[in-house]
């Protein structure tokens, strides 16, 4: 039953419509409408002059396949010459092409030009009507120019109709947007108030809309039009709905018209004239007494109609904010919407409500509706409107009833949906800190925060706990208990050791005289957590560790193990590398008075804007906006932690708490790895607490000197060098690093890649779920913690990953998997998995995870290798040069050597190499061999079964980009392995 | 201001674009998405959605969505109206107007739509003067 097209039916254009429409997949449309384009192309280029009913029907077609989201490069000249035709159907279908299917060519934009001022000196409105159209849809700088002159003489002119006017008002706002100084100002822009007056509304609307952007820009040159503005609109509100006939809208009368005439208000202060503002008053009070009125219709469109204009009104008195009977007024009104059982009305009204939280009139009736809010929050089942509801929380909150406030986040926050979770941690934490009960109260939310929260807890929360904590003495006690307290759970977050540990660092002294928490309880609990962290907090943790010895001389003897076992001193990454090194020299060379001064209690932070504030206003710019008006505005700035701090709003940017050398704030001498993992050189924080700043006086560019600088030792490791060379993390990978999570199932070379030299990082990601796994191997056992993220706000069902060990790997590998506590992962949760991996014998596969779970009622299935690699089990050894070639002479018989010599995939860079190196298991062997651009490796593989020693040496050369590696073992299949494994590396 | 008009199907295809303010690049993706957010909303959610740095307002009618894009200065009501003016306007002119008036007379579909909005404002609201010109146009093609 296609429809028959009124007018002058297509039939080609119908045929092809249906054609599309009966398409049966997707490649079968595109061939269609390849064709179609192809049949179009040779009938616009054909000897055969089309004829106007022809080129429309093509028109037709090419805007319908625009439609289905091609992109049209050709038609536009046949299309300008549309515009030349006296045919007004073709004309129109000219000028709805170009406005379509706009083409900045400029030589097209000349032709169009002309044919608009053609039009717009032809005779026939309607002909000037689409020109003027035309313009106002694309009207670019180039039309400006051209065609500015004629536009305000429309506008003015008495004898333009009426129909013209109204185009033309929108086309000149088109031209004043497009290029502002095209447009003077003349004699027209008095005229151009007057048009409020115009007997046709019509009319009225669309100057209104061209007079409130003029008067943006300049409002003291159409400060006349306020009172026109106003008389305009009493007179619509006082008229009955039949006056205004075919202007009223569901028994409201004009109501398009009213809100824009209340938003040109919102352009100028109160007026001063009292009459005028009596009059006005009139109006809102109007408008306020409607919305009690019982409804002149059960239709949806009479309220909504009814409660654009109400909302209008309400924003015009909010923004002028001088009447508190109207506020509180509009308060209560909107306190009614917060229960309609229409979702719009209660989205909007919380939107309101927020502006209203912030004058100092209405505040406090707004407070009254604390509980209806909260009970939004609780109940709403659309999350739009609960985090309007999350806002309005946020905006009425004050010392009254902050405690309240904070605690309802705070427990919204364990079930709140991903999409908010950021921004409602930051607005807690910011609570927290603007009207707190007392210190120790604000401590506990911050912790309960980081508990409750701790993957949304950016760094700034952290940073800011610290910060206070160092400046206010009186809690600093408190605050080591309660770190040392919450330390104690299985399974704290991260950002909780990070806290703990700087705390701890600082203050453990002041609960080390209970038994429960002596220096060995707390050094422990610490340490507990070290092998689970990343690296920037081992490189927090080392910190706390060197501050300990200065507290805690007592235990001086296992601080220094920690610092002088080889995961640290040798770690692949830089940062650990080098603390450990030098807080272990430190630690031995300095005298007791030297590490007092040395490693003595933070000084206060000098009091700045709180930086979670800067944060919140960097990721919501209207909020802050709220919070400007709100300090602004209170007479008395209520009480913050920092007191100067909202005093001195022009936010110098917070520098965040370094952790160590209270004396020595030096610069850090190496641009180490760990500065862009904290993001150092960009956003508020200043100083990054994991940043190097170790007590160098001066910072030579790189190389192993600093050290013997400062420490008068040689360097006797052969990888300081290594340590000091600048370096960032993803110079290790040369791709992208583990952040960027493959979508899809990783096939095994991505994974062995990615992994092979690393132990964390996200394994997967898609749209529902992401996978994140942390590492660690000793020996020929291994620990994998998965991290199962529901990114959905829905729940999984029946969640079950198991792992498997497919072929051969089955007698290779013991694989233990705890099976989880839970079958369901809720929305927005994350749920871990231990897994503990046992090397028997040497393999290749990896296992296989496979997740199955049901989402919203489908069964998914996803199937994943695990990132454990032969390499994993390796362990590095160190050898002098005889030992080495003894050894590599054993091993000469066939099959213990692999050799591979291979394009480089990455750029050659000594440093990048010696990393990778590390990273893969290899104790590097200096001094060995005589060309010091080779390496020379060793290391153990350590199965269950049997131990494989490896030797390896890897020869770069620089003008080939090629890479010679040698590898003996004495097992075949471990030597093919490693050999496989290293080439994807290099 | 309004940022663009799009009709789009329960199928998720687009029936009627207009931009006014024309996308940077990659209009059909950005658009794409758009419509698929508004698609997976429920009946019991708001009319109203962020996106980006702008605002969606959406209106289903049977098949048919109606979804405008808008700055922050605009008022949402009024634009949820706007939507259904332009459906009744549509529904006098075509008379019970479906998917397929639209798409077979998709020139007068946009013509309409141009005496009511234009520059990303509203023109007219008045029913029987938005129809004039295209009546005439009517006549003057019978």
């Amino acid at each position: 039953m296609p429809t028959v097209a009124k007018g002058d039916g297509m039939r080609g254009l119908a045929v092809f419509i249906s054609d599309i429409r009966n398409c049966k997949s997707k490649e079968a449309e595109q061939k269609r409408i390849n064709k179609e384009l192809a049949n179009i192309r040779s009938k616009f280029k054909g000897d055969k002059t089309l004829d106007g009913y022809n080129k429309k029907k093509y028109v037709c077609k090419l805007l319908f396949i625009f439609l289905l989201g091609h992109d049209i490069d050709f038609g536009h000249m046949e299309a300008v010459n549309l515009l030349s035709s006296n045919k007004y159907t073709e004309k129109q279908i000219g000028y709805l092409f170009i406005s379509v299917l706009v083409n900045t060519d400029s030589a097209l934009i000349r032709l169009i030009i002309q044919a608009i001022k053609n039009d717009l000196e032809a005779r026939h409105p309607v002909h000037i009507c689409l020109a003027l159209q035309c313009i106002a849809n694309i009207g670019s700088k180039e039309m400006a120019e051209a065609l500015t002159k004629e536009i305000p003489k429309l506008i003015v002119s008495g004898e333009t109709i009426d129909a013209v006017k109204q185009s033309a008002c929108l086309c000149l706002l088109r031209l004043f947007r497009t290029s502002p100084e095209t447009v003077p100002p003349g004699e027209w822009t008095q005229r151009v108030g007057h048009l409020l007056n115009d007997q046709h509304l019509g009319v009225v609307t669309s100057a209104t809309s061209l007079i409130h952007t003029l008067a943006q820009k300049t409002p003291e040159d159409f400060k006349p039009c306020v009172q026109l503005a106003i008389s305009r609109l009493s007179r619509i509100v006082t008229s009955s709905y039949t006056d205004l006939q075919d202007y009223t809208y569901y028994f409201v009368p004009a109501p398009w018209l009213s809100v824009k005439l209340l938003r040109l208000l919102q352009v100028y202060p109160p007026p001063e004239d009292p009459a005028l503002r009596g009059r006005l008053n009139e109006c809102l009070e109007t408008i306020l007494n409607k919305a009690q009125e019982p409804p002149k219709s059960k239709k949806v469109q009479h309220s909504n109609a009814k409660n654009a204009v109400l909302f209008e009104a309400i924003n015009l008195i909010i923004h002028h904010d001088t009447e508190p009977s109207l506020l509180v007024r509009a308060c209560n009104q909107l306190g009614q919407f917060l229960q309609h059982r229409e979702t719009n009305l209660r989205y909007l009204a919380l939107e309101s409500m927020c502006l209203l939280a912030s004058s100092e009139f209405s505040h406090e009736a707004v407070k009254k509706h604390m509980d209806t809010v909260i009970t939004a929050l609780k109940t709403e089942r659309d999350v739009s409107v609960r985090q309007r509801a999350v806002d309005l929380l946020y905006g009425m909150c004050d010392k009254s009833n902050a405690e309240e406030i904070v605690a309802e986040m705070l427990s919204y926050l364990e079930t709140a949906d991903y999409s908010i979770r950021e921004e409602m941690v930051l607005k807690v934490a910011i609570l927290a800190e603007k009207y707190p009960v007392d210190y120790t109260w604000y401590v506990d939310t911050i912790l309960n925060l980081i508990r409750i929260a701790g993957d949304y807890v950016s760094d700034e929360v952290w940073y800011r706990v610290i910060q206070i904590v160092i400046n206010r003495d009186d809690v600093q006690g408190y605050a080591a208990k309660v770190v040392f307290e919450a330390l104690q759970a299985p399974a704290c977050h991260e950002n909780m050791v990070k806290v703990g540990g700087y705390i701890l660092g600082e203050f453990g002294n002041l609960i080390a005289g209970d038994q429960r928490s002596s220096p060995m309880v707390q050094f422990q609990l610490l340490h507990s957590k070290y092998h689970l962290c990343s690296a920037p907090t081992r490189g927090l943790l080392l910190s706390t560790y060197i501050k300990f010895i200065n507290l805690f001389p007592e235990i001086k003897g296992q601080l220094q193990d920690v610092l002088r076992n080889n995961n640290n001193l040798q770690n692949a990454d830089a940062e650990l590398q080098q603390r450990a090194i030098e807080y272990l020299q430190l630690s031995t060379v300095a005298s007791q008075d030297v590490l007092a001064t040395v490693l003595e209690e933070m000084p206060p932070f000098p009091e700045r804007e709180s930086s979670i504030l800067a944060k919140l206003k960097k990721k919501k710019p209207n909020v802050s906006d709220i919070e400007v008006v709100k300090e602004g505005k209170k007479s008395s700035n209520p009480p913050t932690l920092n007191n100067s701090a909202a005093n001195t709003p022009e936010a110098t940017p917070a520098s965040a708490p370094v952790p160590v050398m209270a004396a020595a704030p030096a610069p850090a001498p190496v641009q180490s790895a760990s500065d862009d993992l904290l993001g150092l050189s960009a956003g508020p924080a200043a100083a990054a607490p994991v940043t190097n700043n170790f007590a160098a006086p001066a910072a030579p560019a790189g190389g192993g000197g600093l050290l013997v600088d400062v420490f008068d030792t040689p360097p006797a490791q052969n990888n300081v060098s290594t340590a000091l060379a600048p370096q960032a993390e993803e110079n290790f990978f040369n791709m992208p690093s583990g952040e960027t999570a493959p979508s899809g199932d990783a096939s095994a070379t991505e994974l062995d890649g990615r992994f092979a030299i690393k132990n964390n990082g996200v394994l997967f990601e898609n749209e529902l779920l992401q996978i994140g796994v942390k590492a660690e191997y000793k020996g020929n056992l291994g620990r994998l913690g998965l991290f199962y993220g529901n990114k959905t706000s829905y729940p999984f069902q029946f969640f079950t990953p198991t792992v498997s060990c497919p072929g051969e790997l089955a007698s290779a590998m013991n694989v233990q998997t705890k099976p989880l506590d839970v079958n369901t992962v809720e929305g927005g949760a994350q749920v871990q998995q231990i897994i503990n991996v046992e090397c028997i014998a040497d393999f290749v596969d990896a296992p296989i995870l496979s997740i199955k779970f049901s989402y919203s009622g489908s069964m998914q299935q996803i199937n994943l290798m695990l990132p454990v690699m032969l390499n994993k089990f390796f362990e590095p050894v160190e050898m002098d040069a005889t030992s080495f070639f003894n050894r590599w002479k054993q091993l000469s018989s066939p099959g213990q050597e692999e050799q591979k010599i291979f394009k480089a995939s990455f750029p050659i860079n000594s440093d990048t190499s010696r990393t990778k190196l590390l990273g893969f298991g290899f104790g590097l062997l200096d001094g060995v061999d005589p060309n010091p651009d080779n390496f020379v490796g060793a290391g153990i593989i350590k199965a269950q079964s049997s131990q494989v020693g490896c030797l390896l040496r890897l020869e770069p050369n620089m003008q080939a980009q090629m890479y010679r590696l040698t590898l003996r073992t004495s097992s075949k299949s471990v030597t093919t392995r490693l050999a496989d494994l290293l080439l994807k590396l290099f | 201001m309004l940022k663009f008009i799009l009709l789009v199907n329960k199928q998720g295809q687009t029936r009627l674009a207009q931009y006014y303010e024309h996308p940077e690049h990659d209009r059909v993706s950005v658009e794409r998405d758009i419509i698929r957010k508004c698609l997976a909303r429920e009946d019991n959610q708001c009319s109203f959605l962020e996106y980006k740095n702008f605002k969606l307002v959406y209106r289903r009618y049977a098949s048919l969505y109606f979804i405008v894009g808008v700055d922050h200065t605009e008022n949402e009501l009024a634009i949820l109206e706007l939507i259904h003016n332009i459906v009744e306007t549509y529904d006098k002119y075509f008379d019970k107007v479906c998917e397929l008036d639209i798409m077979f007379n998709l020139d007068k579909a946009y013509m309409i739509l141009e005496e009511m909005v234009m520059n990303g404002r509203i023109v007219e609201m008045n029913q029987n003067r938005i129809l004039l010109p295209i009546r005439v146009m009517d006549q003057a093609t019978q």
